[in-house]
């Protein structure tokens, strides 16, 4: 009986032994949190640059408005999100924030309906659906759209985030452009007060309870769309031409000209062939580094990853059906990079 | 007379659809927990394999991988809850023990009901309050403090239990040796509910493997391997919910996976907390 | 130079770990009070009345979240009170001893271990679709996930407890209030109906407290089961979010001060609901001794 409390008591210790840090040599390490929308391509950047560069990136999904707030929290090193920060939200944060953007996405109208039928869908369509005022797939209003669509007598279900999304705010972003009633009675933004519906956590959460429940209608990723073979809709532009959701029309939809900070909507874009509900995400992090005890190291391991997400990493992006930064962009983006200080030097030369 | 012949046939027809009623309703309850155990066996068994129990995650969407980083995790966090929660729950314990009335004692008592009341997910804020903002990061220490605060109840409450049925003959006779009363206490008191105090600790270990709510915002998750206190980690529990809730057919039987081995393992520690109790009662 | 005997730096010790323990929920009472200050002032009382909880325009009322913990909890007590009487029953009065209660024993402590995200993923997995298919046969909107799936799933989850506690009261029973029930010619069912119920009566409320309790703070099986919307459920098949459900959505991702605040707030909200319920259970089990 003591033979065994004091072995057990032995392997604890060892094990704590272990665990304290310094024990081992430390390996690079830097943590990040936010966005879902990206998350498929992030996990398969930081995967990379782990083999290539041997940092490890710890990157959390849960969500744009999480990584906001525990950047302004400093529990993080970098937050990642799809809804740039509002001045408002940069005043809060106390002290200069940089946007790095990495990609471009679309958000995809997804739904199961048996038989995965092709389905074309309007703005209108889309805020009445979300507002809960078509309650039917055979309702007349979308085959008006959808001639000859084989559309079941099934209740519509929609499904949203249940926490604070970056992708809510693209897709509520381009609904309040597109229609004055949601601006007024839901608005735009990363929680937004749902008039009904299902809450799900995270991109992977919506997706996988769309999958779930038949008759189901919901917004993800495009690539969460594509991994799952989920049907999603051809939406109509400001053109008037339905539009697939696609790499090519998204990368369409980004040509306008963009801002030195990059902070850009490009929602409901006068493109001719860009999908309407296109979005940048970002990484987003303090302009000076020195804060809250970093290390110069952390600092510039941090500068060294944004610009090689930039750079190498923005071939990643093709593979994963999210379309890569226009050149403007990226020229932008490492002026952004450039600013960044630590103890008021810049970081990268 | 045939009335009352037929109503005593009544009563005793009424008695013994009663006890049916009993027997079917109570063995009812047993049909969840075999179709949960048979649904975890069926889709956990064909996933586990060396590569799983030893791989890390591979990036979304693409195929093989383990959970290495949060088996790792949860082991680390049971560690690191355990040595905050058992030195200062056996010494509460111990002192609730010695100190049967007293003003400060009853406190601690009733202190320890409602801490046992409270729901994780608070405790899970209070962690974040505490470790991780102060901190400026999460880690493994904000999710085992957590951890650590929901084990304390259990832990104070059966170490407490167990020395107050150790005899007083046993005080008694170490106290008139001239033994001094720390020493009594210590080696003789504390050592014969031992077994008591140990099934407690397993108990509360067993408590808090399967916990999720407070490790969101505290332990946070991290897909590689890491064994830094001060770091985020994964645990079991988290990378279930986070892989339950996916789209990914891969991800769901990898959940299945980490559900039976979560499962074995809380399993195999309520087992042994039972199976010390028993054999290793001291009888008095 | 003082010589400080072993005794009584022991002593110190043991009493300093007690107070300890009593900071210990003391901080975290002070903790979560002073951190829903700003959610205090900012909502005000709205805040246990409203039924809007809008990030966007700024509105924070808690009641949907209330109404939606209250209304699962209660309907799973109501679910889960035949069966977890008739196993207090099965084990307190029919079967006390031998090889088929022990097995029960073991299941019900089985079941008691298992960890709450298995019983949330589970669900996810097997009961939304069953509960669908009841929900197309009634003709409402078959989302398979909502009150009804969460309510029970927390059945199951407290059955345990409840059993376990009632089956307690049921062995207490004083035996010669039982034979002399059963001498005055009453059979098993009068005399449990007459005589055992009845007088185990409180200490089986304090079980199902208890259990209601657990009920109330439980979070992950909740969350992934019940559709997570923040509106008023207009009926047990409807989707809704409970306190503990929506602080595990939104409190790492929460922006700004007053809405992490106000989840706070709900957090405390939680705390004081559980504690009373719990605490009311406690008393009553004080009283008999259990």
């Amino acid at each position: 009986m003591k033979k065994a409390l004091l072995t057990v008591i032995a392997l604890v210790a060892a094990l704590a032994a272990a665990m304290l840090p310094g024990a081992r040599a430390e390996a690079k390490e830097l943590l990040g949190a936010g966005a879902t929308f990206p998350f498929p391509y992030y996990s398969k950047l930081f995967d990379t640059y782990n083999q290539e560069k041997g940092v490890k990136v710890n990157y959390q999904a849960i969500g744009s408005g999480g990584g906001i707030q525990q950047l302004k929290a400093k529990t993080v090193d970098f937050g990642g999100t799809d809804d740039f920060m509002k001045d408002k939200e940069m005043a809060e944060a106390g002290a200069p924030i940089l946007h790095i953007p990495t990609c471009l996405g679309a958000v995809v109208i997804t739904y199961n309906v048996p038989g995965d039928p092709a389905i074309k869908l309007t703005p209108s369509l889309i805020v009445d659906i979300f507002l809960g005022r078509i309650e039917k797939w055979n309702d007349k209003r979308i085959l008006d759209v959808n001639p000859g669509a084989q559309l079941p007598d099934m209740n519509i279900a929609t499904v949203h985030r249940s926490d604070g999304s970056g992708t809510t705010a693209i897709f509520s972003d381009y609904l309040s452009t597109v229609s004055a009633e949601w601006k007024e009675r839901v608005g735009a933004g990363k929680s937004l007060n749902w008039p009904n519906g299902l809450g799900a956590k995270g991109n992977p959460g919506v997706a996988g309870l769309v999958k779930q429940v038949p008759g189901a209608i919901g917004y993800v990723e495009l690539i969460y769309a594509v991994q799952n073979k989920m049907p999603y809709a051809d939406v109509k532009n400001k053109s008037g031409v339905f539009i697939k959701p696609s790499m090519k029309s998204v990368t369409a939809a980004a040509g306008v000209a963009i801002p030195d900070d990059t902070r850009v909507s490009i929602v409901n874009t006068a493109a001719k062939d860009g999908y309407p509900i296109s979005g940048f995400t970002w990484l987003v992090f303090y302009k000076e580094q020195n804060y809250a005890g970093r290390s110069k190291e952390k600092a510039t391991d941090l500068a060294n990853l944004m610009g090689w997400i930039l750079h190498e990493g923005q071939q990643l992006a093709e593979g994963l059906d999210y379309a890569p930064l226009p050149a403007e962009a990226v020229k932008k983006a490492e002026a952004i990079l450039k600013s960044a200080t630590y103890d008021g030097a810049s970081i990268v030369q | 007379m045939h009335t009352s012949h037929s109503n005593i046939r009544l009563r005793i027809i009424k008695d013994r659809l009663f006890l049916a009623l009993v027997v079917l309703l109570s063995f009812a309850m047993i049909v969840p927990l075999l179709l949960i155990i048979f649904h975890i066996v069926k889709n956990g068994i064909g996933v586990i394999n060396w590569e799983f129990l030893t791989a890390l995650p591979r990036p979304m969407g693409e195929t093989g991988g383990g959970i290495a980083n949060a088996l790792a995790g949860t082991m680390m966090l049971i560690v690191l809850a355990s040595l905050i929660a058992i030195p200062l729950g056996v010494l509460a314990g111990i002192y609730l023990a010695e100190q049967k009335t007293g003003r400060i004692a009853s406190g601690v008592r009733l202190c320890m009901e409602v801490l046992q009341g409270i729901p994780s997910i608070v405790i899970g804020i209070v962690a974040y309050a505490w470790v991780v903002i102060s901190m400026g990061t999460f880690s493994a220490l904000s999710g085992s403090v957590a951890l650590a605060i929901m084990m304390l109840p259990v832990i104070v409450r059966s170490t407490e239990e167990t020395l107050r049925l150790v005899p007083d003959i046993l005080r008694e006779a170490s106290l008139a040796l001239g033994v001094s009363y720390a020493r009594t206490v210590l080696k003789i008191i504390v050592p014969s509910g031992l077994t008591g105090i140990l099934t407690g600790i397993l108990l509360a270990i067993a408590r808090i493997t399967g916990e999720t709510a407070p490790l969101l915002f505290t332990a946070f998750g991290n897909p590689y391997m890491s064994l830094n206190v001060l770091k985020p980690v994964d645990s079991l529990p988290l990378m279930i919910f986070n892989y339950a809730t996916s789209p990914y057919p891969e991800w769901h039987a990898k959940a299945w996976g980490a559900a039976l081995v979560l499962v074995v393992f809380v399993m195999g520690m309520n087992f042994t907390a039972k199976v010390i109790a028993k054999r290793w009662k001291v009888q008095f | 130079m003082i010589k400080v005997s072993f005794d009584s730096i022991f002593k110190t010790v043991l009493k300093a770990v007690g107070v300890l323990m009593l900071l210990l929920l003391a901080g975290i009472f002070v903790t979560l009070v002073i951190d829903s200050l700003p959610a205090m002032k900012a909502a005000g009382f709205a805040f246990f009345t409203g039924t809007t909880w809008d990030p966007v325009f700024k509105e924070y009322g808690s009641l949907v979240f209330l109404v939606g913990t209250l209304l699962t909890s209660f309907l799973a007590l109501a679910i889960s009170l035949p069966f977890s009487l008739a196993i207090a029953i099965f084990l307190g009065e029919y079967f006390r001893s031998g090889l088929v209660s022990s097995f029960l024993k073991s299941a019900i402590e089985l079941m008691a271990g298992i960890p709450s995200v298995i019983f949330g993923m589970w669900g996810l997995f097997v009961l939304v679709p069953l509960v669908r298919q009841v929900e197309m046969q009634f003709g409402v909107a078959p989302y398979g996930i909502g009150i009804l799936t969460a309510s029970l799933i927390l059945a199951v989850m407290i059955i345990p407890y409840s059993a376990s506690i009632s089956s307690d009261v049921v062995n207490l029973v004083p035996a010669d209030l039982k034979e002399a029930a059963l001498s005055l010619g009453a059979t098993r069912y009068e005399m449990i109906k007459k005589v055992v119920l009845p007088s185990a009566r409180s200490g089986i409320f304090a079980g199902v407290l208890l259990s209601l309790g657990r009920a109330i703070g439980e979070t992950m099986a909740v969350t992934m089961v019940i559709g997570n919307a923040n509106i008023l459920p207009t009926s047990i098949f409807s989707p809704a979010n409970t306190m503990a459900s929506i602080i595990a959505n939104e409190f790492a991702e929460a922006t700004d001060a007053v809405y992490i605040s106000c989840l706070i707030e709900v957090g405390l909200l939680l705390m004081m609901v559980t504690l009373v319920i719990s605490m009311i259970g406690r008393y009553i089990m004080h009283r008999m001794k259990i």
